[in-house]
């Protein structure tokens, strides 16, 4: 397997839906090719720091208000009926 | 070096229970699933509008107009992934007016095959984000992200901050499977470039560095 190669695969064997014998092939060549380990190794971290960051949480005090209004937006709007969305 | 675990798969014969006696009228049924998702859809919205504002009004439009439409929903398909697509839609709708002067859908931003590929490729210190405060890092990771293309933020979100399947992704943002395959791969690539600014190892001059874009695996 070539260092392209590699790249075209690298989200299916990050995802774990690559064949068995695609996914021996291209951990071979992890094994001597420091440049695509990395690549690979860094990569996955990206998505394990995005994945476990907490980006973007809706506080607890902001999320009840949301809420309610979400729910009492619903209720005016069962009142008028369908043609209101 | 292994797979990269899914974290969300709700049971989705309770979320079809729920959403079928909210079909019927129950309200605290509909309630019930704004609880379950809301944070998902308020997380989806600020990372594709990058405004914490819109988002919020994201969250209320994406939930009204499902419950004004629930009707129409096809029972086939996971709920959530017809929320999301409503979250998306409205989020992306959002972004064209805050953003007039740009066409922003999810079909733009394809440029040319070689704008992902690594460059750098030096390696990272080992637990990069210990080297941050969680001030600092949610800053970092928000502002690179920001600096991706929304089409690729879209589906990295749902796919990998998420956990959607890739068929979902694809369902959602009514992409084919090898056009999320390819955003995903670009963005992944990209935001791991765009991080290693922050996350590199600080010794130098362990001569590893180079293109693999170039190169068949020269050492």
């Amino acid at each position: 397997m070539k260092c392209a190669e590699f790249l075209h695969e690298l989200t299916n064997y990050l995802d774990g839906v690559l064949d068995d014998t695609t996914k021996v092939e291209l951990e071979n060549h992890l094994s001597w090719c420091h440049n695509c380990y990395v690549v690979c190794d860094t990569t996955k971290k990206t998505i394990e720091i995005y994945r476990d960051s907490q980006l973007y949480e809706l506080p607890d005090d902001l999320r009840g208000r949301l809420r309610s209004a979400i729910m009492v937006k619903c209720q005016q709007q069962k009142k008028r009926g369908p043609q209101g969305v | 070096m292994g797979a990269i675990q899914n974290k969300l798969e709700g049971p989705v014969s309770e979320e079809l229970a729920l959403v079928q006696a909210a079909k019927r009228g129950d309200d605290s049924a509909f309630e019930e699933l704004v609880r379950r998702y809301d944070r998902n859809v308020f997380r989806i919205a600020q990372h594709i509008t990058q405004n914490r504002e819109d988002a919020e009004d994201v969250v209320q439009e994406a939930f009204l107009k499902a419950y004004g439409n629930l009707a129409q929903f096809q029972e086939q398909s996971k709920f959530y992934t017809w929320l999301v697509r409503i979250a998306v839609n409205e989020a992306l709708m959002k972004l064209r007016r805050r953003k007039p002067e740009r066409t922003v859908s999810l079909d733009e931003d394809i440029k040319t095959e070689d704008d992902s590929l690594p460059r750098e490729i030096a390696d990272w210190s080992p637990n990069p984000e210990q080297q941050y405060t969680q001030a600092e890092l949610r800053e970092i990771l928000s502002k690179t992200i920001q600096g991706l293309p929304p089409g690729f933020r879209t589906v990295f979100v749902l796919r990998d901050v998420e956990g959607l399947s890739t068929e979902e992704t694809a369902a959602a943002l009514e992409l084919s499977v090898p056009a999320v395959k390819s955003r995903l791969l670009r963005a992944r690539l990209q935001l791991r470039e765009r991080l290693g600014k922050y996350f590199q190892r600080r010794e130098s001059g362990n001569g590893k560095n180079g293109d693999i874009a170039s190169g068949d695996g020269n050492q």
